[in-house]
């Protein structure tokens, strides 16, 4: 019987820190982990607290990130309630497996510190690898800070656990900004977020002998599709899940979380569309102009990324005069992928509703983003609101040295 | 909102003396918070850490400050190092010298205008002499206490007993009696 821990009503804890006291909680049978900065401390303290008896459960250490998630793979399909964690070079390296995880309907919880991806080799933040997932069939949370770095954790088993979804779940936050920032931090007692979890129900369990089960077959061309659109469709309708999750949640904690997050955009004119810490930084700013210059200015955020809330997307978009969509990975040779999901939800209602949306590159290899500069783009929206059409280039790089760097200019006939 | 900025280098505890300032100043009711930009600095090399502390949840993440204090806990740092970057004007420094105040102020040309903001205190020498190691955190928060006056010295002491627990009593005596030492020496 694992020991308990006594927490106080709040804590001062990081992100990493977080993430790795939900997961103590969860009281996750497997850990198959290898470490890499910065998401090195989850799986370092979650490694502890097995070592101090705080876990029932088994920690792995393997060779790679490749195993880390090939081991996780094979736990689930035992019938095991399995995490890891890993960061930018070592979520390219699982990529293969994420895949595996996902076709094969095992509800792992994958927490992803965002970091940079090499070349020039960087530790630090950026939504490069977090991008990278996106097609992979996982559910992503993103979370702004670190505590919801560990709310969504103790979310993430629910959903992804759940018989109605039964799909892997990536856990986001940035590295180092949320990772390695202490903030105030409420956690829920070890018996009430056990309870809020639930005990995990395995489904067709390798070790159910009784009945024996065949995982990571081969299909072709005959079930292949078939069985990938099945797994998209369970994805997309992962969502009423994910309300229900996040409602039961808040009735716990008070503590409510959509699906699309919305600030200040009820009377909003212009808006950043933002993933990670940035939509907190954007929202100081968009309350201090409205303040200071009377700028009525919002942020939207999609706090799930996978499935793509489009409906909520659109809603929350339509009538507003501008918005910048912020992409904090460099889309290399296109535009920015969250601001060509903002189109691609944009070009679905009335042209006469659509607002015009404009694309920075911002914050790689964990550039600071400011408040600031968050304030010159929302004047720099409304500028492009007052005339009509979008002034500038359509994709420019905010916070770059060096002479200004944009591309494609609107057309207007 | 109350900013400030820690030069250290990386070995000398900025960042835990950081995160004990955040979780002593969370007791108080207030939201805190704590960061560093290290990198994949080796240690040794010039770090810097950062504290906020607001009423309202504090939901800045830009690394850019203009910080009210300056914690320099790094002897030669005061030199090498760029302490008085967005200095606001009211910014108060405490600096880690064995050198009088006079005599560093004489030495570093752009703390000349803010002599009056200016504070010494000997970490190292107190670290060395109470806790046996060159770990200045602890003192540096005692000099904290003294100039902001953020806090009685007893609740900080009592507090810093609490993050310390971990710790064997002989390295929590160590500490206490640095930080009191700290407090009572910063000029």
């Amino acid at each position: 019987m694992a020991e308990k821990m006594e927490l106080k009503s709040t804590e001062v804890w990081d992100g990493n820190y977080a993430a790795a006291q939900a997961l103590r909680q969860a009281q996750v049978d497997v850990v198959a982990a290898y470490p890499i900065t910065p998401s090195t401390p989850i799986v370092e303290t979650y490694g502890s607290f097995v070592a101090n008896g705080y876990i029932d459960g088994e920690f792995v250490m393997v060779e790679s990130e490749h195993a880390a998630m090939s081991g996780c793979v094979g736990a689930a399909a035992a019938g095991g309630r399995v995490a890891t964690a890993t960061s930018s070079q070592g979520f390219m390296l699982m990529i293969e497996v994420l895949y595996q995880a996902s076709g094969m309907r095992l509800p792992i919880v994958l927490n992803v510190v965002n970091r940079a991806i090499a070349s020039p080799l960087n530790v630090r933040g950026d939504h490069g690898d977090m991008y990278a997932g996106r097609d992979s069939g996982w559910v992503q949370l993103d979370a702004f800070n670190a505590q919801e770095a560990y709310d969504l954790n103790l979310c993430a088993f629910k959903i992804g656990e759940d018989i109605n979804v039964r799909l892997p779940v990536m856990v986001h936050q940035d590295g180092f900004v949320t990772s390695h920032t202490a903030q105030n931090v409420h956690p829920l007692s070890d018996d009430e977020a056990y309870a809020f979890i639930g005990d995990y129900k395995p489904v067709d369990e390798m070790l159910d002998f009784s009945k024996p089960v065949t995982y990571g077959a081969q299909t072709e061309e005959d079930w292949h599709y078939e069985h990938k659109a099945k797994q998209h469709r369970a994805l997309m309708d992962s969502y009423v899940v994910i309300d229900r999750v996040f409602e039961a949640f808040e009735k716990k904690t008070g503590r409510k979380y959509k699906r699309l997050e919305t600030y200040m955009m009820e009377d909003a004119e212009v808006a950043i569309l933002a993933l990670g810490t940035t939509v907190e930084t954007s929202i100081l700013a968009a309350k201090q102009l409205r303040e200071e210059e009377g700028i009525k200015a919002g942020v939207v955020a999609p706090r799930v990324i996978r499935p793509f809330p489009l409906n909520e997307l659109r809603a929350a978009l339509a009538g507003i005069k501008c918005v910048a969509a912020l992409d904090r990975s460099c889309p290399m040779g296109a535009m920015g992928a969250l601001y060509n999901e903002t189109c691609g939800a944009l070009a679905t209602i009335p042209a006469e509703q659509r607002p015009l949306v404009t694309n920075f590159i911002y914050g790689l290899g964990g550039r600071d983003f400011a408040v600031d500069e968050a304030k010159r783009i929302f004047r720099e929206q409304k500028g492009h609101a007052d005339v009509g059409h979008i002034t500038t280039h359509v994709q420019q790089f905010s916070g770059l040295r060096g002479p200004k760097l944009g591309f494609y200019e609107s057309k207007r006939s | 909102m109350i900013e400030i900025r820690w030069h250290s280098r990386a070995g000398q505890g900025a960042v835990t003396g950081a995160k004990g300032l955040g979780d002593v100043v969370s007791t108080t009711g207030k939201q805190v918070q704590a960061f560093a930009l290290y990198g994949s600095a080796k240690r040794g090399a010039a770090m810097r850490a950062y504290n906020r502390i607001d009423d309202e949840p504090i939901i800045n993440h830009e690394k850019f400050m203009l910080p009210d204090y300056v914690l320099v806990i790094d002897p030669a740092l005061a030199f090498t190092d760029n302490i008085t970057e967005n200095d606001k004007g009211t910014t108060q420094y405490i600096i880690t010298t064995h050198l009088s105040k006079d005599e560093l102020i004489a030495q570093i040309p752009e703390l000349q205008d803010k002599k009056e903001r200016v504070h010494v205190v000997d970490c190292i020498q107190i670290s060395l002499d109470e806790i046996g190691r060159a770990i200045p955190n602890a003192p540096m928060l005692g000099a904290l206490v003294k100039v902001s006056g953020m806090f009685e010295l007893d609740y900080f002491l009592d507090s810093m007993k609490r993050v310390l627990a971990k710790f064997p009593q002989k390295i929590i005596d160590g500490n206490m009696r640095a930080i009191t030492r700290a407090y009572n020496e910063v000029q």
